[in-house]
């Protein structure tokens, strides 16, 4: 309701934006009949929910088709770099923060701090910007931009290339799709992979000075057991929620990169539609994004729940 | 005469620090000959922990350690060992147990899961099954009711006394030459202390495992030693059999211990108001107390 | 103060750090001695000039209507501190009332006042960022506007966290016993005690206010040409990826040692003033 509320309270004619300058003042007029933009703000806040429990956002003024139709488009490419990328933080993150836990204080371990910390330094459009140069430009391994080359069309089914390419059997453009996420994706994560490094690090760090860690020693439990088995899971539970931020974190940068790479995604659209105050497409926008970033919040919450024994079991005895 | 379970001779302890070389250890001898039970009595700080910790070797991977001396266990040499041969004994031929049992145990892993990785020391391959059976035993052994329950359950769900009887079990399961206890049950209360120390008692002479007993506790060492060594900074003060050192202890320090009116809180810490330039003064041994291969 | 001083020279990393912090601030506040072309930080057009790779006298090259790259970076810079500071001051002390109120008097005012600071916590930062720009005219106050509105949260959760365990402990009843009033107890007794959390956190955030507002006008949501601003210098550069390459990559590289001295004097604040995560 607060976004609601933000976007009706702007200055400037949305309708007579949309229609461009040169249209009649009648037109401009008919279109505001339909928005309903005449009418007491309270009354369309009404059409609001009423048209969002019937899943219609309304129209974008900016492409003149549903908005629900324009967030099923762009939504799944946006869906498939987030999820990528938080598949590289965690995959590249933890272990980093499990080596530069285990071997603490020396060149391992002060490298991946320092490497840890230069991710997080920068945004992640920078980061876009320069892996694009190293290894696309300079060291042509990866493609430029786009999500897939051109030569390939592919029936999109779930709207994730990679997971369309599978189903249509064709390898070669499957290889293409997934060639052509790994710069973007990697681009978002770094961020994400420098601070679940780091933040895994220190809470092993933590962990270790823990008197059971000292007991595991003095039974000679050898050093790379008691560093995976002991010392990892007890740590993971406060990285968790932090790491579950930065994962919907990146909902936000993907902004960033999906403009340097031209990927095709939600955050391009709703880049597009603010700089054009298309009100709906707007609310449709963020309210997707919330509404995902609640989602992602929710299931890690869950997933603290399970690995955590203590309120597993606590919430089985109550 | 078999060689004692531990020999000690002239260890020395220094650690490095931004403002210099510090002195922990300067010099101790102590011994424990097979099935004895050996207390280092002594105030925090006096050196006594970090003792224990070296025995086991877990001080020697500090960069700012230096130790010297000898350290023999059952006869060997443990400063000339290879870190691998070291390595071996822990856990199978020495074992430790320590202060706060319920925070000493993982959180994240059940009590079977733990036992069986301390079963897995001694003999590598054995089986779910068999471990499980092993580990039933060893805590009927030391007076468990369900230990079936006990095993799939989580540290904090059980008291603090049935944690130290679980470390206990856990300690002697794979029957170590010794024991080292480094204040044992000073987390829990007084009546829990006085029954876990008893069953200790009983579960070391059953096994004839000899035992490091570490404590500040004067109440708990009497109960507990056969032989007792006073530790003041870093420097052995006074050794003695216990009923001797208790009817008649001769170091100024000792002195000040036993008269010293222990803290109501903090497990029975002894406060002693002033130091006095008596309390450096060189060994007392009492009769019948000299280390082997000393002169008497 | 001076002890502290001692022990970050000590360190490397964190002496790296406060170097790279003190260039970056002397860059901003003595651009115009620094600066090769200081006119150039206007709308100064230089055909002859344009588009030239790093050369001397331009030693990051120019920019496409010939501006010496270089110097619009140390202008950029000035931009980029002044924002980071003006975002702080004002977000700074409203969040810690905040949380310091919610912290010690609880009840409906903890309550109310939590309910709030989640609101915006729960919206990630960019988006909310983003909607409000989008909504009001991209100028330069608006930006910083929008960035102390959606900053304040996090020093009331902070805040609020301390407070919360402070709040119990003994000189806190003392001063209560005494009679001091709340005020005093919040901002006399409580708040010292949390000072050195608050001023690493500023410190990091410093660099953190960079990185947002340079995404911000990376998107066209920030400051307006011809100021010139790092974000908006590299999303200008980089239509012209990847032949013109440095149009994108000292703005971006100087983003980067901004952010990344910030973040190791943060960070080396943190370890030596002892602060909890």
């Amino acid at each position: 309701m607060l976004i609601f509320a933000i976007a009706r309270i702007i200055p400037g004619d949305p309708a007579r934006i949309a229609l461009g300058p040169s249209a009649t003042p009648e037109q401009v007029q008919t279109l505001r009949e339909r928005l309903h933009l005449n009418e007491s703000l309270p009354m369309q806040y009404g059409y609001f929910i009423g048209d969002l429990a019937r899943g219609d956002l309304g129209i974008s003024l900016y492409t003149n088709r549903p908005v629900t139709t324009d967030i099923a488009t762009f939504l799944p490419a946006t869906l498939e770099l987030i999820i990528v990328a938080g598949i590289m933080m965690i995959g590249i993150g933890l272990p980093l923060g499990v080596l530069s836990a285990r071997y603490r204080g020396s060149w391992i371990d002060n490298g991946i701090r320092l490497i840890s910390l230069l991710g997080v330094s920068a945004p992640s459009f920078v980061w876009a910007v320069i892996l694009m140069l190293l290894f696309a430009y300079f060291l042509p391994i990866f493609p430029i931009a786009g999500r897939i080359s051109d030569t390939y069309f592919v029936q999109p089914v779930t709207g994730f290339q990679m997971i369309d390419t599978l189903l249509a059997g064709n390898l070669k453009a499957f290889g293409s799709a997934a060639w052509h996420i790994v710069l973007p994706a990697f681009a978002l994560a770094l961020a994400g992979i420098g601070q679940a490094a780091r933040l895994t690090r220190s809470n092993m760090v933590e962990t270790y000075e823990k008197p059971f860690i000292e007991m595991a020693h003095s039974y000679g439990f050898p050093e790379s057991r008691i560093a995976r088995r002991y010392a990892f899971r007890p740590s993971l539970i406060p990285s968790l929620t932090i790491i579950g931020l930065d994962f919907a974190a990146m909902l936000g940068n993907a902004f960033l990169v999906e403009a340097v790479f031209a990927w095709p995604g939600l955050s391009r659209y709703g880049v597009a539609v603010i700089l054009r105050k298309d009100l709906n497409a707007i609310v449709g926008t963020v309210l997707v994004i919330s509404a995902l970033f609640l989602i992602v919040n929710i299931v890690v919450d869950l997933l603290i729940a399970f690995i955590n024994p203590r309120i597993r079991l606590s919430q089985r005895a109550s | 005469m078999t060689a004692p379970t531990l020999r000690i001779e002239d260890l020395a302890l220094k650690f490095r620090t931004y403002s210099g070389m510090v002195d922990v250890l300067h010099g101790i001898s102590l011994h424990i000959q097979k099935g004895e039970r050996v207390a280092l009595v002594g105030e925090s700080g006096s050196g006594k922990s970090v003792t224990a910790r070296i025995v086991l070797g877990l001080l020697q991977s500090l960069r700012t350690a230096r130790i010297s001396g000898h350290v023999d266990f059952d006869g060997r040499d443990l400063m000339s060992m290879h870190d691998a041969e070291r390595h071996r004994l822990r856990g199978t031929k020495m074992s430790m147990i320590f202060q706060d049992p319920t925070s000493s145990l993982n959180p994240v892993y059940t009590i079977g899961d733990q036992f069986r990785e301390v079963l897995f020391r001694a003999e590598p391959g054995l089986k779910m099954a068999a471990a499980r059976q092993k580990a039933v035993a060893a805590l009927t052994d030391v007076a468990i009711g369900e230990p079936e329950r006990v095993l799939d359950s989580y540290a904090y769900q059980l008291s603090g006394g049935m944690n130290q009887r679980v470390m206990i079990a856990m300690a002697l399961a794979n029957e170590p030459s010794l024991l080292i206890a480094d204040e044992p049950g000073t987390a829990l209360d007084v009546t829990v202390q006085a029954q876990t120390l008893r069953l200790m008692g009983e579960l070391v002479e059953k096994h004839r495992t000899s035992v490091l007993f570490i404590s500040h506790n004067l109440g708990v060492v009497r109960e507990f030693a056969d032989r007792v060594y006073v530790i003041f900074k870093g420097r052995i003060v006074e050794h003695a059999m216990t009923r001797d050192l208790f009817e008649n202890p001769r170091h100024a320090y000792t002195r000040a211990l036993m008269s010293a009116v222990p803290r109501i809180t903090g497990g029975g810490i002894p406060e002693i108001d002033d130091a006095s330039p008596d309390f450096l003064a060189p060994l007392i041994v009492h009769e019948g107390c000299a280390e082997p291969g000393a002169p008497v | 103060m001076k002890r502290t001083l001692t022990i970050l020279i000590r360190n490397p990393l964190s002496l790296l750090g406060l170097t790279l912090v003190v260039l970056v601030v002397l860059s901003a506040l003595f651009a115009d001695f620094i600066a090769p072309f200081p006119e150039h930080r206007g709308a100064i057009v230089d055909f002859a000039n344009f588009n030239r790779a790093p050369e001397w006298p331009y030693i990051f090259g120019t920019d496409l209507v010939g501006r010496d790259l270089f110097s619009r970076i140390l202008y950029a810079y000035r931009i980029s501190l002044l924002l980071g500071v003006v975002v702080l001051v004002i977000a700074v002390p409203i969040g810690v009332t905040i949380g310091l109120a919610a912290g010690y008097l609880g009840g409906w005012t903890e309550f109310v006042l939590m309910r709030i600071t989640d609101v915006f916590l729960s919206i990630p930062p960019l988006v909310l960022a983003m909607s409000m720009m989008g909504l009001l005219e991209p100028t330069l106050t608006n930006g910083m506007l929008a960035v102390t509105a959606m900053w304040w949260p996090w020093y009331t959760r902070l805040v609020y966290n301390l407070a919360r365990s402070e709040r119990e402990e003994g000189y806190v009843l003392a001063a209560e016993v005494i009679g001091a009033g709340k005020a005093h107890i919040m901002f006399r007794e409580i708040l010292p005690n949390c000072v050195p959390s608050i001023l690493t956190k500023m410190t990091l955030d410093l660099g953190f206010v960079i990185l947002i507002a340079s995404s911000l006008s990376f998107l066209g949501l920030g400051v307006q040409p011809p100021t010139p601003d790092l974000g908006s210098m590299v999303a200008d550069g980089s239509k012209y990826l990847p032949d013109s390459w440095w149009l994108t990559v000292f703005p971006g590289l100087a983003i980067l040692v901004a952010v990344f001295g910030f973040n190791l004097l943060g960070d080396a604040l943190r370890d030596i003033l002892g602060v909890e995560q």
